[in-house]
């Protein structure tokens, strides 16, 4: 076993364990605070997958502004004073429907024959990266930009309510 | 070297996870994060099968920058309209917001 591996186990393992404390712990603020854990284990991953682009882009907008977001709602919501209230009576269910998504995927990934090279990462640079996000998607960029002004614009008006609210 | 095998079962794993969160849960914002769960699971696909085995395109490293802004402007949405829901209904709870409800 390389050393990567032994890295990508341990860093799988804390991805793995702090999401299922997300979706599992009672309290909300604990929940929160896994998220950000999983969070930052995934941006591990991402540099074990040889993009530290998006290893870095995770920490600054995943582990800085969402986490601060959803705790900014959990506070202004009061959501931790209903713990009780975390979970459904449709769990079993829930359970059901996602041991049996995993199941079918893994049974899938693992029967699968992929083409090309299936043991190496290939580093790709930086600057290819820009290159291509430039020019051939520079559209779906533009787009991705207006996208974000208009749920910014829709966040306020949704949130700051009607006149003499 | 890591075999591609590993990441995609990690992914699968963690889109379980959140799956299971999104299903059980009752709270909007246990929801939301359980959302964020099944988001990193897509991006974590989506760069594996661009390493492995598209490197010269690798169309999924710049999907995934997509995902990432388009998760952002989701949870800047999101946490909106739980503020309002909250200010209509006094609760984050999805089962209580069903006016839309037949």
């Amino acid at each position: 076993m390389s050393y990567e591996e032994v890295i990508f186990y341990v860093v799988g393992a804390v991805t793995v364990a702090a999401a299922a404390g997300v979706v599992f712990s009672r309290s909300v603020v604990h929940a929160a605070l896994f998220l950000m854990l999983a969070l930052f284990a995934v941006a591990g991953i991402f540099i074990l997958l040889a993009a530290e682009f998006l290893a870095i882009v995770q920490v600054l907008i995943y582990g800085g502004a969402v986490t601060i977001l959803v705790l900014f709602a959990m506070m202004l919501t009061r959501v931790r004073d209903l713990p009780t209230a975390t979970d459904g009576p449709q769990k079993p269910f829930a359970f059901l429907a996602a041991v049996a998504f995993a199941a079918t995927s893994i049974a899938a990934i693992v029967s699968t024959d992929w083409p090309g090279n299936t043991d190496k990462v290939n580093v790709i640079a930086f600057n290819d990266i820009g290159t291509a996000l430039f020019t051939t998607w520079a559209v779906p960029f533009e787009i991705a930009s207006l996208l974000l002004i208009v749920a910014l614009i829709g966040a306020i008006i949704l949130a700051r309510g009607e006149e003499g609210d | 070297m890591i075999p591609i095998n590993d990441f995609l079962v990690l992914s699968t794993i963690l889109f379980s996870l959140g799956l299971y969160g999104v299903l059980a849960r009752r709270s909007a914002v246990l929801i939301l994060m359980s959302v964020e769960l099944m988001l990193q699971a897509v991006s974590i696909n989506f760069i594996t099968f661009a390493v492995y085995l598209n490197p010269d395109t690798f169309t999924g490293i710049i999907f995934a920058v997509f995902v990432i802004t388009v998760a952002a402007a989701e949870v800047g949405l999101a946490l909106a309209v739980i503020l309002r829901l909250f200010r209509n209904k006094a609760t984050a709870n999805v089962d209580e917001a069903d006016i839309m409800k037949w």
